[in-house]
């Protein structure tokens, strides 16, 4: 792919996909739930704009979302799935060059739009709109950082109108020097941390430091951030990630979890998550923990808390294999009778999966694991959320009942269209 | 026994994939011959074409959504309760075609009528008003609807 690159990323996603078929939710704070009902996932401007942060638990904060007007949803994958399907395929008509990055982003590669870039981008923006109901933010620039920044800067200035071009020098500057080391991508907090103690406290501060200094001190990914912020392409997008040294899924249950076959069925999916997460850094790993809880605000009922470290004899990023690891450190630790309210697993000790190598008996992933976990992750991040999963991780799923606050399946299912009028609607209108 | 209950989920989850994944055809079979066009090949005797209803029903597929009719204010324009309709969003709508709307915050299926900035809806049935939109009200066409299915 070539540049100039575009980023388009749907605005508050799984929000405006609610809103498509739910008119009173326009103008209205609105918060998605992840998949148990657990914390909030999404949240539109206006659940943005009264202070709701990403990731607090629902049953915390019930009575105060209420009290603040907030409506609830729990999460409609399938839903969302389709809308991203329609929206990729209406952008895919934009551009030769694409490539689907998450749900709810895609890049384009513009080379050959040059001398109409914006006006390429706004007559996308309004299509988009106009064929799926979604609306969206483009960044434009000649490297994927610069066009991640352009679209953040995008959807902060009212006045853009949904469109950032950072074309030129000037413009990259005035945009980075509006924003914060962790605003740019694959910045986390760790690593901005780090750069800051070298001195490197702003954007342009890391645009104009020194390459061979950054490789030396922060790696090639790191240095690499340096020329894509000059306007120098180097980037392929599956380098731009956060640096991590664990990874951790885990979850509170919608009702106690009794049984060790479904608590089995949770630290799978958990893993599944999680492994999901080391493979798109590609890392690998030997060792993981597996954790299960019982509910600490129920004094009254046995308490239990328990963790057990896993390692296998060789890193490795197949869910299988993490997962039958995992499953075995959970039976170790499993006893009956008590009400477990949550459960984790956390992986450690991540390594590169391209500096893996094997024992004698123990081999690395083979290129078929590989390829077969590449495809799940890929139907995954087209599709939603556990499209593909292994059936360890439970079609049942007894611990995973809360949905209250389920929208219909609007696109997908005959049976749940939506009824114009809508039932109880004044007949006049 | 258990099983079926629970593999279940899992039709249903790959159902939904498998729509969005390719349109699925329903098809009759078509006797197709090419005699009459010049010099047939043999295997046009076993060569059949079949017909895909989509490409009556779907125009722009992204753009494409199902909605259900309820109650009779479009009869007269042919739409009944419990119709499927066909609602196309990337068409622009033209005076005269029917639209799915919201106005004022509800869904409405209604014929569109605008001259300048005024806007008329109107319903295909004597117990229903037109409605002329003035501006204090909120309007939007969500979609031009293109096509109806009803079952007799």
């Amino acid at each position: 792919m070539s540049g100039p690159f575009a980023l388009v990323d749907c605005n508050n996603f799984y929000a405006s996909c609610e809103r498509l078929f739910q008119p009173e939710l326009r103008d209205k704070p609105v918060v998605v739930l992840s998949n148990n009902d657990g914390c909030v996932i999404a949240r539109s401007n206006e659940a943005k704009a009264l202070g709701i942060e990403m990731g607090v638990p629902w049953h915390l904060t019930r009575e105060r979302f209420e009290r603040l007007g907030v409506i609830v949803r729990s999460s409609n994958y399938t839903l969302y799935g389709d809308m991203s399907a329609r929206v990729m395929r209406v952008l895919a008509a934009f551009s030769p060059q694409f490539e689907v990055y998450s749900i709810d982003e895609a890049f384009l590669g513009l080379g050959g739009f040059e001398d109409r870039l914006e006006h390429h981008a706004r007559h996308l923006r309004s299509t988009v709109y106009q064929w799926t109901g979604i609306p969206v933010s483009v960044g434009i620039a000649p490297t994927k950082v610069l066009a991640k920044l352009a679209n953040k800067a995008a959807k902060k200035d009212q006045a853009s109108g949904g469109v950032r071009a950072l074309m030129t020098v000037a413009d990259q500057e005035e945009a980075l020097s509006r924003f914060q080391l962790q605003d740019l991508w694959g910045i986390a907090g760790r690593l901005s941390a780090r750069l800051q103690a070298v001195g490197i406290n702003r954007p342009l501060d890391l645009r104009d430091a020194d390459p061979r200094f950054i490789r030396e001190r922060f790696g090639v990914v790191t240095e690499r951030m340096v020329y894509e912020l000059r306007g120098i392409s180097c980037l392929a997008l599956d380098e731009v990630v956060p640096d991590r040294k664990s990874i951790i899924a885990s979850r509170s249950f919608g009702q106690p979890v009794l049984k060790l076959d479904h608590m089995r069925e949770a630290v799978v999916a958990y893993v599944s998550r999680a492994a999901e997460k080391l493979r798109r850094q590609r890392l690998a790993t030997a060792h993981l923990v597996v954790f299960i809880e019982t509910n600490p605000f129920k004094p009254a009922d046995p308490q239990r808390h328990v963790t057990c470290p896993a390692h296998l004899p060789v890193a490795t990023s197949d869910t299988g294999r993490l997962a039958g690891a995992a499953v075995l450190a959970l039976e170790s630790i499993w006893r009956d009778g008590y009400r477990y309210k949550k459960a984790g697993v956390m992986l450690l000790g991540l390594v590169p999966a391209a500096r893996v190598s094997g024992g004698l008996f123990d081999r690395p992933d083979t290129e078929a694991s590989i390829a077969r976990m590449r495809a799940m992750d890929m139907l995954n991040r087209r599709f939603g959320r556990d499209t593909v999963a292994l059936a360890g991780g439970g079609v049942r799923r007894p611990w995973k009942l809360r949905r209250e606050r389920l929208s219909n399946r609007y696109t997908t299912c005959w049976e749940e269209l939506l009824e114009v009028p809508r039932p109880g609607t004044d007949v006049r209108v | 026994m258990a099983r079926l209950a629970q593999v279940a989920p899992f039709i249903n989850m790959f159902k939904d994939l498998a729509r969005f994944c390719r349109r699925r055809v329903a098809s009759i079979p078509l006797a197709f011959d090419r005699a009459a066009a010049g010099f047939p090949s043999p295997a046009d005797d076993y060569l059949e074409q079949r017909l895909d209803f989509n490409d009556l029903i779907i125009e722009d597929e992204a753009a494409t959504f199902v909605v259900r009719i309820r109650g009779d204010s479009m009869k007269g324009a042919g739409l009944f309760d419990g119709d499927y309709a066909v609602i196309n969003r990337a068409r622009t709508p033209t005076t005269g075609c029917i639209v799915l709307a919201i106005l004022d915050g509800e869904f409405t299926i209604k014929r569109y009528f605008h001259r300048g900035r005024d806007i008329l809806l109107q319903a295909e049935s004597p117990d229903h008003a037109d409605i002329v939109v003035t501006e204090d009200r909120s309007f939007e066409v969500w979609g031009v609807l293109r096509r109806s299915i009803r079952t007799f």
